[in-house]
């Protein structure tokens, strides 16, 4: 492009680039609050995260502006160029930035890095910007325009991204759509361009650019994390879809949830709670758990209290996904929850089928724990059958024992109780108890062995939830958890199944 | 229960494979099964040719359908060695065969057995013996729960919503409700009702049945004329009925005989400990029992053996047989033939047995195994074993992965009958044989549809199985007239064993008539024996 033609073309370019400079400045404030929102939703601590990411975001910038005096000639090629860039990088960084979350070892890398790529794009911007206006306006008047126009979009980005973006749009969307609108300067400036000083790569690339973040506006995140939005009470962080169920964790606050299928696993509040109650009243009553089988739990808390007794020297964990086993082993946001739970060198993780895998081993364990999802289907519910539990009582050492989540014998007394029925059908002796889990309401388990269960329980220290007295509190079942009775659940009848859900139907309407 | 039929394959010339395979619209598949023309050309391909090789056996088995593994079943649990069994297709089993591909196990046809009434002694006997009982509580057999289909064990969609069980009970009006009621409580009756000789009115072997000539008279008459006598209008109850019957004689009410029709819903009394009504099944249908019984003779079976004829010889039988595999011509000189093929194969081969077919016929039948990405679900009721559309003229479908343990259902394969009931049985197998793959596929996948829009998308292979005499039909008078009775009486040398002699096409028959012909061979043998039919 000769410089005369683009002196005219910049001349009457004018107003659309001055208006850019607030496109571009609400743009580069946005992906600066997506990288630090994303940062702290996925690695916790805002303020480290805020700070950290703000910073890197800020001399990245800088890292632009110096780089801009090597731009000599055609300023506003380069700037156009310049857009479509941030365009599809910053348009696309909250996509990307979640599908890398359980993907990659350290996700402080990505996260970092792409920071430093956006924050050097939009640091080329306005240098850029003004020098293409210099001879259009005089210098003060120059940095008076494009700085106002510079803050105003900062102001809006500000104010627009907690109000509107985020709960109306989520951050993979806004992402999207102001990727569109630096994409739409560039293509806005390159159809103002007279005829002879078109630019065609850059045109095709900015039509391209703009199809894909138009079709991830409106394609994969429609469907899935916007309906999840819905669904959920806080905001989804991540979601994945396995060939065995849907992964979504939603964070507000402090609060980190796991649901599987859309079913709560934990909260991060009060998971304690359940896992203590879950392995300790199993755990401290073996005289030395030395081989421990846990049965789901593929997030490892049931894990980290297991290994909190002495004595435990080798533990066999099934869960079917190795997407949920992966992710709690690596991400560095789950892994304190679980405290590395899954990559402890006694830890042996296989991801089979529990029923499939218990049938075939042949192998004895001094303590069990049966963490499967709640019997919601007739798939799931194989998993509480007399069947299973046969093959259960046969992976029970002798002085063994073992412990079944077992519903909520308030909300479905006949589920709990059939649970506890079958397992005394498989020939074992057992003892139910509950423990109130807030985020789940007052739930059942059930501890199954050999012969008597006593009411000794060691408990390793640094417990929050169980002690003596809250031990035996958890053993009283009063009138309305009483047990009743029932059929004992079966292959080929399933009756699990059909009380567990005429009783939950009941108080979910 | 068919254990062996010469119309199912080409054999002349030719071992190949039956299954003409590879798409022809697109969906992939095969089409399996019969291949009549030259089936007939068989029968003319024997005359009197000098075989080139000549073999000598105590007893011969020709057929390896159920009927026929289970006489060679039982000479081996005697302790009788010297003995052949003759299979035409390349592997024994007949109905009972399964197939199978990279997602599971399937059947071919027959799909489960129900729990054995007490009276059925041989069955139970096999059952033991292959595990599936796994104990007794005194006299009462306890079931292998990995055997016993699992729960939910049927659904049927009717008014847009798939219900539990395969009676509809959702949304009937009274006169509906009632009939329904009445009908089944009139047939609770006959299932414990006794004959005038102390016998069960409807027994399970059939031969076992009170002789009572009240009950006898119901064969006369159909299944329709009867109904309608007893004032059963319901169109419900009588869809309902309709269902049953093709799906258990392939054939329609009006063309059964009340006294059939009644032994369906009469005929079972299942023993056992927990729920006597449930039924057995495996991945691979009774193919599962066929392939275990196979097993247990293994070293005595001749497959790709192709029977043309057998006569009586002095005191033996003389058995021409084309071995397919080898292409050669072979005599088998044996002391006694057990003939365990249909009849209206027998007839053909075996020399004075000439029109002793007449009075049987045979249901045809099209089951396609449709390979899916995913399972089915639908408004209503969950996945079930057995799922049937109350709109459809098929039988709906059976979910060959349904036993399995996995906790996530994923890919499965769906097996899908049609019975061609509604036309006369040589006319359908006529169609059978003209409608190309793609168009069976086309019925199939559209059926499959209008059950489960959900599995658009979902289906990536049909394979179609053509049977041209799937089961013999117990049309009025059949069941306890001339041509059945006579042709089930043993004559020396020869023993006559399929299921088509008790007139009813399922596997207890077809074991019964098979263990009651080797037990009878063995005694003209002089062979002494522990019956397997004793109690």
């Amino acid at each position: 492009m000769a410089d005369a033609q683009a002196g005219d073309a910049v001349t009457r370019l004018g107003p659309i680039l001055l208006f850019s400079a607030f496109v571009v400045a609400t743009c580069g404030l946005v992906y600066e609050l997506l990288a630090g929102t994303l940062a702290s939703y996925l690695l916790g601590d805002s303020v480290t995260q805020f700070s950290t990411v703000i910073g890197t975001y800020l001399f990245a910038m800088g890292m632009g502006a110096w780089l801009s005096r090597g731009v000599k000639r055609n300023e506003l090629a380069v700037f156009i160029r310049v857009e479509i860039l941030i365009a599809a990088i910053g348009g696309g960084s909250a996509a990307l930035l979640f599908l890398l979350f359980d993907r990659v070892g350290d996700f402080r890398l990505p996260l970092y890095g792409m920071v430093l790529l956006i924050g050097t794009l939009v640091g080329l911007e306005v240098p850029l910007l003004m020098r293409l206006l210099k001879d259009r306006l005089e210098f003060g008047d120059l940095v008076s325009k494009v700085l106002t126009f510079d803050y105003i979009g900062a102001l809006a980005a500000s104010l627009l991204f907690p109000l509107v973006l985020v709960p109306y749009l989520g951050l993979i969307r806004t992402g999207f759509l102001f990727g569109l609108a630096n994409v739409a300067v560039a293509l806005g400036l390159l159809l103002m361009l007279p005829k002879g000083a078109q630019l065609r790569g850059e045109l095709a690339a900015g039509v391209v650019v703009a199809a894909a973040l138009v079709a991830g506006l409106f394609g994969a995140e429609r469907l899935q994390t916007l309906a999840e939005v819905a669904a959920y009470q806080a905001p989804v962080i991540y979601a994945d879809s396995t060939p065995y169920q849907r992964i979504v964790l939603t964070k507000a606050g402090g609060d980190l949830r796991l649901y599987l299928n859309g079913n709560l696993q934990f909260s991060s509040r009060d998971e304690y709670r359940y896992h203590e109650a879950l392995v300790h009243p199993a755990l401290g009553r073996v005289a030395r758990p030395a081989r421990v089988l846990v049965l789901g739990g593929g997030d490892g808390l049931a894990l980290r209290e297991v290994l909190k007794h002495p004595g435990v020297d080798a533990i066999t964990l099934v869960d079917l996904d190795p997407a949920m086993t992966r992710l709690f082993s690596r991400s560095a946001m789950l892994t304190p929850l679980n405290q590395g739970a899954l990559t402890d060198r006694r830890v042996r993780v296989v991801n089979a089928d529990a029923f499939v895998w218990l049938r075939a081993n042949r192998g004895q364990f001094d303590a069990i724990v049966v963490d499967f999802p709640d019997p919601t289907s007739f798939s799931v519910g194989k998993l509480y059958t007399l069947s299973l539990y046969r093959e259960l009582a046969r992976a029970i050492a002798p002085g063994g024992i073992a412990v079944v989540q077992s519903t909520s014998p308030l909300v479905a007394p006949r589920a709990y109780w059939t649970v506890a029925a079958t397992l005394e059908a498989a020939g074992l002796v057992t003892r139910g108890y509950h423990a109130n889990v807030p985020s789940f309401g007052e739930w059942g388990f059930i501890l199954a062995a050999h012969g008597p269960i006593g009411d000794a329980v060691r408990l390793p220290p640094g417990l929050h939830f169980l002690d003596a007295p809250t031990l035996a509190a958890m053993s009283v079942f009063p009138p309305d958890m009483a047990r009743r009775p029932v059929e004992v659940n079966r292959l080929d009848n399933q009756v699990l199944v059909r009380a567990f859900d005429a009783e939950w139907s009941r108080i979910e309407g | 229960m068919r254990s062996f039929d010469l119309s199912r394959r080409g054999v002349i010339g030719s071992a190949a494979a039956l299954a003409a395979c590879g798409p022809t619209g697109g969906m992939p598949g095969s089409l399996g099964g019969a291949d009549m023309a030259r089936g007939h050309l068989l029968r003319d391909a024997f005359g009197d040719a000098v075989p080139a090789e000549t073999r000598r056996t105590g007893i011969a088995i020709l057929g390896g359908g159920i009927a026929g593994l289970a006489a060679a079943w039982t000479l081996a649990e005697a302790g009788y060695r010297d003995f052949r069994l003759l299979e035409l297709e390349d592997r024994s089993g007949g109905n009972a065969r399964s197939g199978r591909n990279a997602i599971t196990a399937y059947p071919l046809g027959a799909h489960y057995l129900p729990i054995p009434n007490v009276e059925a002694v041989g069955v139970r006997h096999l059952l033991d013996r292959l595990g599936v009982i796994t104990g007794w509580q005194g006299s009462t057999p306890v079931f292998d729960p990995y055997q016993l289909v699992g729960d939910p064990d049927e659904r049927l969609l009717r008014l847009g919503r798939w219900q539990e069980g395969l009676v509809p009970t959702l949304a009937l009006a009274k006169t509906d409700h009632d009939q329904i009621e009445r009908f089944f409580a009139a047939m609770a009756s006959f299932r414990d009702a006794r004959g005038s000789d102390g016998r069960p009115a409807f027994a399970i072997p059939m031969a076992l049945s009170s002789r009572d000539p009240t009950l006898l008279a119901l064969d006369g008459q159909s299944w329709t004329a009867w109904l309608d006598r007893h004032g059963y209008t319901s169109a419900e109850l009588r869809a309902h009925i309709r269902y049953v019957c093709r799906d258990e004689y392939g054939t329609e009410p009006g063309d059964v005989s009340a006294w059939t029709g009644i032994h369906y819903f009469a005929g079972r009394r299942g023993d056992a400990v927990g729920d006597g009504d449930a039924v057995l099944t495996w991945p691979g249908g009774t193919g599962h029992l066929a392939e275990a019984m196979a097993a247990r003779v293994a070293g005595h079976v001749d497959t790709g053996h192709v029977v043309g004829r057998v006569r009586r010889r002095g005191d033996g039988v003389s058995i021409d047989a084309l071995d397919a595999i080898r292409r050669r011509r072979v005599r088998i000189e044996a002391d006694a033939a057990i003939i365990a093929m249909p009849r209206f194969v027998a007839a053909h081969v075996v020399e004075g047995w000439e029109g002793s077919a007449d009075g049987f016929s045979y249901a045809p039948w099209i089951v396609a195994n449709v390979s899916v990405d995913r399972l089915p679900g639908g408004p209503g009721a969950a996945l079930a074993w057995d799922n049937v559309s109350a709109t459809s003229n098929s039988l709906g479908y059976v979910v060959a992965t349904h036993q399995g343990l996995a906790s996530v259902g994923g890919a499965s394969v769906l097996t899908w009958y049609l019975p061609l009931s509604e036309m006369a049985p040589a006319r359908a197998r006529a169609l059978m044989q003209a409608r190309p793959l793609a168009d069976w596929q086309r019925i199939v996948h559209d059926d499959l549809m209008a059950m489960n829009p959900d599995l658009d998308g979902a289906i990536s292979r049909i394979d179609v199985w053509r049977w041209g005499h799937a089961m013999v039909r117990p049309v009025p008078g059949f069941m306890w007239g001339q041509a059945r009775q006579a042709a089930a009486r043993f004559a020396p040398p020869l023993f006559a064993a399929h299921s088509d002699l008790s007139g009813i096409s399922i596997f207890e028959e077809a074991h019964y008539r098979g263990t009651l012909a080797a037990e009878a061979a063995m005694r003209e043998a002089g062979f002494a024996h522990h019956s397997l039919l004793a109690a």
